[in-house]
């Protein structure tokens, strides 16, 4: 079982159904694999090896995904957002690779040995050929997408995620041909992100046509879902703010929008509060997944979030918070530091098995004997088995021995009125190892540090009181929404540079 | 038979293709339309007919899982044929839709 194999069903199935792109031009199910077909070829002339895509959401992407399925190479959509020099070395790593490039990027690459270089017209024009190619290719189908991580904890790994994983997840969680033909689902993530790779993947198998956004902004992501009649898009927590920024100021309802699901990142429970009244028409879904997963693992569903919203019970509205309950196929555990699973309502390490959790690295494969990977995210399940997640255990401050995760604080400070955004880490102490610190982006005026100290203390433990305070304008977010909270911590880690409370 | 995971098998007597998810626990005989498939590289033998016993039809998309033996083979050519294993038909199982693709 491989990619291609997933869009050579639905072409065979649905040929002249639409597949990528607008109405008025986009191509359908037949016309991608006719293009497909003619880049694999012409992808291995061009001395086939590693498939890498350095490039803007569009057409060309999902065809190279394809392609590299039909040629069974692995396919590596690279972040085209990192600084030249980081992205030369990622390129380099993919060798022997041939690179599909954005014309405009090509100038940025250097000359990495082992890599060609392609442009992305060039190749358009390549898979736009007329007729049908009939070339046939090796069946050896192994390595389907690398992933480098994002590296907001180190040097970015790559992630293997093997042909079986990623079809295993697709025809796990999707119902062949199952979408109507109307449908169609806006893809705004990035080609480099898993969520990426997976919302071509299902959105081919279920029939649904996909619209890629070439870069995500607000104006242009409600702009398309209004022209483009959207029926599903799945963003990451930032963009949804700011979708609904945009929406609030031009009256904009999307009336036919009717799944959004998000993840890739914590949300913050007033901005899918907010999104709840303003789009009452959407189900909205929280789906929690790593690279190492092929993408989701657990869901807090549409009618989790609306009993969630309208429950007085704590322990049921305190669901909004949480990623809701793992995929049925899966097994999902909580353990302690030394590998003890953990009954609910204890915090420890997320452990996940299943067949689409590949769990493994170029060089490095990280699952242990009984198919266990563990996810480095703290988190911990309720009874009827939501699954909340803390984050990262490196972000996990160790205050005296008691180990406190940061989201919980961000949470109790972004309540507060004053209040835009806030980061909470830990930053050395000479008495408890380390201590709570919180950088806070103000909304209007600034608030005192003693008003925000109150409002923590009245919510959460006095240990959990952030002791050290800075204010900026603005927190430092990768593009696919993640804080980068190690960048934070380092600027604070020297005593020196210790800022003063406010 | 070896059935691997990712192997591809057609049927004889009809356009029936399938890949297997799920590999059988034990040796297991699958047919399609009452004859043993073969790998899907291989060339179909001439003269073979669909057994009226058989001829339900394959569904292109749905997973076919036999319990007995715990193999599981997705359908991605559909044809006249029933799928079986051991002489058992092998009934056809719904993905776990997801929320988020309602």
């Amino acid at each position: 079982m491989h990619t291609a194999l997933l869009l050579d069903m639905m072409a065979d199935a649905a040929p002249d159904r639409l597949a990528l792109g607008r109405k008025r031009d986009g191509l359908t199910f037949y016309e991608v694999r006719r293009r497909a077909h003619h880049a694999a070829e012409w992808l291995q002339a061009k001395g086939a090896g590693t498939v890498v895509f350095v490039g803007l959401n569009g057409t060309a992407l999902p065809i190279a995904l394809f392609a590299a399925g039909m040629l069974a190479k692995p396919f590596a959509p690279l972040n085209y957002r990192l600084p030249d020099a980081d992205l030369q070395k990622l390129l380099a790593r993919t060798a022997p690779s041939v690179a599909v490039v954005d014309d405009d990027m090509a100038g940025r690459l250097g000359r990495p040995e082992g890599v060609t270089l392609v442009t992305r017209s060039a190749f358009e024009i390549a898979c736009n050929q007329s007729g049908h190619s009939e070339a046939a290719f090796d069946e050896d189908h192994d390595i389907g997408v690398l992933l480098f991580t994002s590296g907001t904890t180190g040097e970015p790994k790559a992630a293997i995620l093997r042909h079986r994983n990623l079809t295993s997840y697709v025809i796990s969680t999707v119902e062949f041909l199952a979408s109507e033909a109307d449908e169609a689902a806006l893809v705004s993530v990035p080609p480099y992100h898993v969520a990426g790779v997976s919302a071509i993947l299902t959105g081919v198998y279920s029939g649904r046509r996909i619209v890629h956004l070439e870069t995500f902004t607000p104006e242009a992501w409600v702009a398309t879902a209004a022209e483009e009649a959207i029926t599903h898009a799945m963003v990451v927590p930032t963009m949804l703010g700011r979708i609904l920024d945009v929406l609030e100021k031009s009256g904009e309802t999307l009336p036919t929008l009717k799944a959004v699901s998000y993840g890739g990142g914590r949300m913050p429970p007033p901005v899918i509060e907010r999104a709840m009244r303003l789009l009452p028409h959407v189900g909205f879904a929280n789906a929690y997944g790593l690279t190492e997963t092929s993408s989701t693992i657990s869901i807090l569903g549409p009618d989790d979030h609306r009993e969630a919203m309208a429950s007085s019970d704590p322990n049921i509205r305190r669901r909004l918070g949480s990623v809701g309950r793992p995929l049925p196929f899966l097994d999902v555990e909580i353990r302690g530091p030394s590998g003890e699973v953990l009954p609910p309502g204890q915090s420890g390490e997320i452990h996940v098995r299943g067949d689409q959790v590949s769990g493994e690295y170029a060089g490095k494969k990280v699952i242990d004997a009984e198919g266990w990977f563990a996810t480095n995210d703290g988190g911990w399940m309720d009874e009827d088995g939501y699954l909340f997640v803390e984050g990262r255990l490196d972000d996990v401050i160790v205050r005296g021995g008691e180990n406190i995760s940061p989201g919980e604080i961000e949470d109790v400070l972004r309540g507060h009125p004053q209040v835009a955004d806030v980061a909470v880490f830990g930053a050395p102490d000479n008495e408890w190892g380390e201590t709570v610190a919180a950088v806070i982006v103000a909304k209007g005026a600034r608030p005192s540090t003693e008003d925000l100290a109150g409002w923590v203390k009245a919510r959460l433990r006095s240990t959990k009181t952030p002791e050290v305070w800075a204010f900026r304008d603005a927190l430092p977010y990768n593009d696919t929404g993640k804080l980068l909270r190690r960048q934070l911590k380092a600027e604070f880690a020297g005593p020196a540079k210790q800022p003063a409370s406010a | 038979m070896e059935l691997k995971p990712g192997s591809r098998w057609k049927s004889v007597v009809c356009d029936t293709e399938v890949v297997v998810v799920r590999p059988p626990k034990t040796e297991a005989d699958l047919r399609c339309g009452g004859y043993p498939m073969i790998p899907n590289a291989e060339p179909k033998p001439e003269g073979k007919t669909l057994s009226p016993d058989f001829a339900e039809g394959s569904q292109m998309g749905k997973r076919y899982a036999d319990d007995e033996t715990g193999l599981e083979v997705l359908c991605v050519k559909p044809g006249a044929g029933t799928l079986s294993v051991g002489g058992r038909p092998i009934g056809a199982k719904e993905a776990k839709k997801l929320p988020a693709s309602d």
